[in-house]
């Protein structure tokens, strides 16, 4: 007989309608076999085809508009990219609140004026123009009288181009650079061992001499000042305070020359 | 994220099915569905990019379903699920066929929770005895040992209901 390979799996099975033709038929024969077998699965079949139909109205019913995956996806980029916006709207906010944003200075709100600015538009022109393998200068050494005419006019003031060789810093040539104050002189300077130093200088909207300004971040320094309404600005790749004596220098030295 | 969509709304009535079969409240049942889908979309990427979208989202839903059932075993519900209203719903327009779903869905109320959701996934949702297995959490032979237990208890109630009920038009006219 079958009997022995009918098992309770086979059985379920059976009431799920998931038995192929054979071993649905199979169960068949073996329940018309045991009437009181047969009665039970019928019942569980009836069940089966009940509850389907008890709960059917539910899945055909319309979907609230609470289920819409479409509109929860929306909800969550909205979230996504909000919290950003939150974070920067209070600092600038705590920024203001402070008075200027005196924390913030250097950081969220740069300065706009001063030897502040131009230290900063120096160090910025240096990270551009500095190490450029292949045109660090627009008019090289060679030219200097051309340089300085060029950059003078430019500047509409007398320019000259400071000698750092006593420091063992060699002129290599220089370049017009952009600002937010107009455009700037920077010379660029080659050391024995490689390393690069700048002096960037531009008109102070402002005719007042300043202290010398000392500045370092990501292994730039630089010493800016003003003087005789002029701007300038030391840069190279050491701290502020290790440039500060050649900043002296320069400064020692435009004063006799101009 | 675009696909989620697609994968995701077509389970949706299978999704409320299930979760009112569960639960037989209505409110209840789109509260867990509504969690569920969110769940669903937060979590897509991490979801096995192979996997069968379907038992995922029974999957989801069932753990939701069980932590909701511990919280209302704590608060002690006062509305036991067999007597709580039918939804509705499932109130079918042929009367005959209401009372008898209804006698159904009150005795479907009285198996354990275990047993419960084991039929409506395997009878209801026709999910195989495997996916089953994976959306509770347990081996197959655990299905099909619920699944048995289901059933048998199922048909005992229904038995008793339908001798109780041997005096219908009585019942019905009052």
């Amino acid at each position: 007989m079958t009997d022995r390979h009918i098992t309770e799996e086979d059985l379920h099975s059976f009431v799920d309608c998931r038995l192929d033709g054979q071993r649905s038929e199979t169960v068949r024969a073996y329940l018309a076999a045991h009437p009181e077998k047969a009665e039970t699965i019928a019942g569980y079949s009836t069940d089966r085809q009940m509850l389907r139909d008890a709960l059917q109205p539910v899945a055909d019913a319309p979907i609230p508009p609470a289920l819409d995956v479409r509109r929860m996806l929306e909800a969550r980029r909205r979230r996504d990219t909000t919290p950003w916006r939150l974070p920067i709207a209070a600092s600038i906010a705590l920024a203001v609140g402070l008075g200027g944003g005196w924390l913030m200075r250097g950081a969220a709100l740069p300065p706009q004026n001063g030897v502040a600015a131009l230290s900063r538009e120096a160090t910025d022109n240096y990270r551009v123009y500095a190490y450029d393998a292949n045109r660090p200068v627009e008019i090289a050494a060679t030219d200097e009288t051309k340089l300085v005419r060029w950059v003078s006019n430019r500047l509409q003031r007398p320019v000259v181009a400071p000698n750092l060789g006593k420091a063992g810093f060699r002129l290599i040539g220089g370049r017009l650079v952009t600002t937010p104050h107009g455009p700037a002189a920077m010379f660029l300077y080659d050391g024995t061992q490689g390393q690069r130093l700048a002096v960037m200088i531009r008109p102070m909207a402002v005719d007042k001499p300043t202290r010398m300004f000392e500045h370092g971040d990501d292994g730039l320094g630089d010493v800016s000042w003003a003087d005789k309404g002029m701007g300038y600005s030391l840069v190279g790749p050491a701290s502020a305070q290790e440039l500060h004596p050649l900043a002296d220098e320069v400064r020692r030295e435009l004063r006799q020359a101009i | 994220m675009q696909d989620a969509i697609g994968l995701i709304e077509p389970n949706i009535p299978a999704l409320r099915r299930y979760a009112y079969g569960l639960l037989r409240d209505e409110a209840d049942a789109d509260d867990l569905v509504q969690d569920c889908l969110e769940r669903a979309v937060s979590k897509w990427r991490q979801r096995r990019a192979d996997g069968n979208v379907r038992t995922w989202l029974f999957s989801i839903l069932h753990n939701l379903a069980v932590s909701r059932f511990r919280q209302i075993r704590r608060r002690g519900s006062n509305v036991a699920l067999e007597d709580a209203p039918l939804s509705a719903l499932t109130a079918a327009p042929v009367q005959e066929d209401a009372i008898r779903h209804g006698e159904l869905l009150r005795a479907l109320a009285r198996l354990s929770e275990d047993q419960r959701s084991v039929l409506l996934l395997v009878s209801v949702e026709d999910l195989s005895y495997a996916e089953a297995a994976g959306v509770l959490g347990v081996p197959v032979g655990t299905v099909m040992s619920r699944l048995s237990r289901a059933r048998a208890a199922l048909r005992k109630l229904m038995d008793g209901q339908v001798s109780e009920a041997s005096r219908p038009a009585l019942r019905i006219i009052q």
